[in-house]
C-alpha cells in the first residue's frame, strides 16, 4: 500500500515538470514585458530592472536557474510587481485562504449533494427524484458569478442577514462557501444518483435483500460504499475546479485568496508569480487525483492498484 | 424522467383516452413501439419518439429555438441598438420602453442582452465545433489503428487530463489575444476576405472573441476523443467493416464514412453537452475581464459589469445572468434528454 502511494506520487513529477516548463516558456513568449509601462522609462532603469530579474539572459539560462532554485530551495523567484516580495511568500499568504474556502465548500457540497443523489436513486422515478435532479440541473446551469450576486442581493443587501464581502468572521464565510459549493453539490448529486442506481441493481445487494435486511441497512451498510465511487473520483478534479472556480468567488466577495493573484499577475505580466501560481494549481490537481486513486482502494477492494 | 406516467392532456398520446379521469396507461405506447420495431424502424425514428415523450427536453428545445431566434432577430429590428448611448438618462430601471432597463451609458439592456446572446451562442457553437472536429478525428484514428499508436495517443490524452487546462486558457487569452501576435495576423488575413479594412481597431474585440473560442475549442476535445475511441473499438471488429475493407475501401474513408457515422449517437449527445460547458467558460473568462470587450457584449461580460453596481442597479446583473442561466439550463436538459433517447442503456452520468 505504502509502496503504491509512493509510486503514485512519483508519477506526478514528470507531469509537474511538463507544466512548469510549459508555463515558464509561455509567459515569456507573450508580447510585452513586466516593466513596459504607459510612460517612458529611462533606458538605464529598464536595464537595471531587467538585470535584477535576469530578463536579459537567454531563456534557457533563466529556465535552468529557475528550475534549480525551485527544486533545491523551493524558491520560485521574486515577484516582479510586488517589489521585495518573493513568489513563495505571496502564495504562502494567499493559498491558505483559498484552501480554507475550498475545503469548506467541498464539505458543504458533499453534505448537500450526496444525500440528494442517494435520495434520487432510492426513490427513482418518483417526484422526489424529479425534484432532486431538477435542482441539480439548476445548480449545474447557474454559474457562480450569477449565483453570487443574487445571494448577495437577497441575503446581504435586502435582508441584512450577512455581510456583503470580505474575509473576517464566520459570518463572512457563509455566502462565499455556499456560492462555491452549490455547483459542485449539483455534480455530486448526479454522480451519486448514477452510482447508487448501478450498485442497487448488483448481485450483492440482491443477496442482502434476500437475507431479509431492512432497506435502510442495505443502503447505508452495503450500497453506499460502492455507490459513492463516482463521487470520490470526481472529488479530485472537483477540488481543483473548486480552486479555479473560486477565482470568481474571491473576486466578488473580495477575499484575499490566490485566485485573485492569478488573474492580476497574468495581466501585470508578473512572470514569476504567474508561473508559481500555475505550478501550485497543477500540483494540487495532481496530488488530489493521486489521493483519489488511493481512496478508491479503500472503498472498492476489487480495484487493482498496479495497473 | 421519460418513464414517468404520462399526465392527461399530452398531445402525442397515441390512443385517445375514452375514460375521463383515467389517464391512458403506458401500455398502448409501448405496444406501438414494439410494432414499429418489428417493421424495422431506425434508431433515429425510435430516438425521436423517445425524445418527444420527454416533455422537459422538448420544452427546453422549444425555449432554445425561441432564444436563438430572439438573439438573431432582435438586434436587427430594435429601435435601441446595443451600442446607442443616452448619457443624459444614465441607468434606468426596467420600463415599457426598455424592458430590461438601461445601463450607466443609457444603452438599452435588452438589446445588449440579445446582442450578447449572439456572441455567447456563437462562441459556444463554434468552440464546440472545433473541439468536435479534433476530438472525433483523434479518437477515431486512435481507436481504428489500435496498438502502439493508440497507446501513445491515449497516453497524451491522459497527461492533458491532469493539466490545469482552465489556467492555461486564462494565460493564453491574457497573453496572446492582442495585436502583436501571429494569431492576430491570421485573424487579419481571414477578415480580409470579408471586410475592406481588416486592420481597423474596431475589429479588435472581435479578434479577442475569435481567440477565446479557438483556445476553448482546442482545450475541450479530450472527453470526446475518449468516447469516440471507445465506440470505434467496439465497431471495428464488426462484419460491415470487414466487408468494406474487403472491397478495398481505404482506412481514412472507412473511418470517416463508415465508423464515425455509426458512432453518431454518443457524439451528438456529448456535443450538446459541450456547448453549455464552453459557453460557461466563455462567460467565466469575460467575467474575469479576459473575454469579450466593450462596446461588444456577452452575457458573462454584462454580469461582470453589472456586479459593480449591484446595490444601485440590480437589474443590470439579474437579467443577463438569468438569460445565461436559462440557456445553459435548456442545453443541459436537452442534452440529457438526447442521451436518454439515443442510448437508453446509458444512465445519467
Amino acid at each position: 500500500m505504502l509502496a503504491f502511494i509512493v509510486r503514485r506520487l512519483l508519477t506526478i513529477i514528470p507531469t509537474l515538470f511538463l507544466v512548469a516548463t510549459f508555463v515558464f516558456v509561455l509567459v515569456r513568449l507573450a508580447p510585452g514585458g513586466p516593466f513596459d509601462t504607459e510612460r517612458e522609462v529611462p533606458a538605464e532603469v529598464k536595464a537595471a530592472l531587467d538585470a535584477k530579474f535576469r530578463l536579459s539572459d537567454p531563456i534557457s539560462v533563466q529556465y535552468k536557474d529557475w528550475l534549480v532554485g525551485a527544486v533545491t530551495t523551493g524558491s520560485l523567484g521574486p515577484s516582479m510587481k510586488y517589489h521585495n516580495r518573493t513568489v513563495e511568500e505571496l502564495i504562502g499568504m494567499t493559498l491558505p485562504v483559498s484552501m480554507e474556502l475550498g475545503l469548506w465548500a467541498m464539505l458543504v457540497a458533499v453534505a448537500i449533494g450526496a444525500p440528494l443523489g442517494v435520495l434520487g436513486a432510492v426513490r427513482q422515478n418518483t417526484w422526489k427524484d424529479s425534484v432532486a435532479m431538477a435542482a441539480a440541473m439548476l445548480g449545474i446551469s447557474v454559474p457562480r458569478f450569477v449565483l453570487a450576486p443574487l445571494l448577495v442581493l437577497v441575503f446581504a443587501l435586502k435582508l441584512y442577514w450577512l455581510p456583503v464581502a470580505r474575509w473576517e468572521s464566520w459570518r463572512h464565510l457563509v455566502l462565499p462557501v455556499i456560492c462555491a459549493a452549490l455547483p459542485m453539490a449539483a455534480y455530486i448529486a448526479r454522480l451519486a444518483r448514477a452510482g447508487m442506481l448501478e450498485v442497487i441493481r448488483s448481485d450483492f445487494v440482491r443477496t442482502a435483500r434476500a437475507k431479509g435486511l431492512s432497506e435502510r441497512v442495505i443502503i447505508t451498510r452495503h450500497a453506499l460504499k460502492g455507490g459513492m465511487l463516482p463521487v470520490v473520483s470526481f472529488l479530485g478534479p472537483g477540488f481543483a475546479g473548486l480552486l479555479v472556480g473560486s477565482l470568481v468567488v474571491e473576486k466578488i466577495f473580495d477575499i484575499p485568496g490566490m485566485g485573485r493573484y492569478l488573474v492580476e499577475s497574468v495581466l501585470n505580466k508578473d512572470y514569476n508569480l504567474t508561473a508559481g501560481i500555475a505550478l501550485v494549481y497543477g500540483g494540487l490537481l495532481m496530488v488530489s487525483n493521486a489521493a483519489v486513486d488511493v481512496a478508491y482502494k479503500f472503498l472498492d477492494p476489487r480495484v487493482e492498484l498496479d495497473r | 424522467m421519460s418513464e414517468e406516467a404520462p399526465t392527461p392532456g399530452i398531445a402525442e398520446a397515441p390512443v385517445p383516452d375514452t375514460r375521463p379521469g383515467h389517464p391512458a396507461p403506458e401500455q398502448p405506447s409501448v405496444h406501438g413501439e414494439h410494432h414499429e420495431a418489428e417493421k424495422g424502424s431506425s434508431l433515429w425514428v425510435d430516438a425521436w419518439k423517445r425524445l418527444r415523450k420527454n416533455r422537459v427536453a422538448v420544452g427546453s428545445g422549444v425555449i432554445l429555438v425561441f432564444l436563438v431566434a430572439l438573439c438573431l432577430i432582435h438586434p436587427e429590428v430594435t429601435a435601441y441598438p446595443y451600442d446607442k448611448t443616452a448619457l443624459e438618462t444614465g441607468a434606468t430601471p426596467p420600463s415599457w420602453a426598455h424592458w430590461f432597463g438601461t445601463d450607466d451609458y443609457g444603452r438599452d439592456l435588452f438589446s445588449r442582452v440579445t446582442f450578447g446572446g449572439r456572441v455567447s451562442l456563437a462562441v459556444g457553437v463554434l468552440a464546440t465545433f472545433i473541439s468536435f472536429s479534433i476530438g472525433v478525428s483523434y479518437g477515431a484514428i486512435a481507436g481504428y489503428f489500435g496498438g502502439r499508436l493508440d497507446a501513445l495517443m491515449m497516453r497524451v490524452v491522459d497527461v492533458l487530463y491532469t493539466l490545469p487546462l482552465l489556467v492555461f486558457v486564462i494565460l493564453l487569452t491574457a497573453f496572446f489575444a492582442n495585436k502583436d501576435t501571429i494569431f492576430y495576423d491570421w485573424f487579419v488575413a481571414l477578415l480580409g476576405l470579408f471586410a475592406d479594412n481588416p486592420k481597423d481597431p474596431e475589429y479588435l474585440p472581435l479578434f479577442k472573441i475569435f481567440f477565446v473560442f479557438g483556445a476553448l475549442g482546442t482545450m475541450s476535445w479530450l472527453t470526446m476523443s475518449r468516447i469516440v475511441r471507445g465506440q470505434v473499438i467496439a465497431l471495428r471488429g464488426q462484419l460491415f467493416v470487414e466487408a468494406a475493407r474487403s472491397v478495398g475501401v481505404s482506412d481514412l474513408r472507412l473511418i470517416f464514412r463508415h465508423l464515425i457515422p455509426n458512432a453518431l449517437g454518443p457524439i451528438i449527445v456529448y456535443t450538446t453537452l459541450t456547448i453549455p460547458e464552453v459557453m460557461l467558460t466563455e462567460a467565466f473568462l469575460s467575467f474575469l475581464g479576459l473575454g469579450t470587450e466593450e462596446p461588444l457584449s456577452s452575457w458573462g461580460q454584462l454580469v461582470s459589469n453589472g456586479v459593480e453596481s449591484l446595490d444601485l442597479n440590480p437589474w443590470l446583473t439579474v437579467f443577463p445572468g438569468l438569460m445565461l442561466a436559462v440557456t445553459l439550463f435548456c442545453f443541459n436538459f436537452l442534452g440529457d434528454g438526447l442521451r436518454d433517447a439515443l442510448d437508453p442503456r446509458i444512465r445519467k452520468d
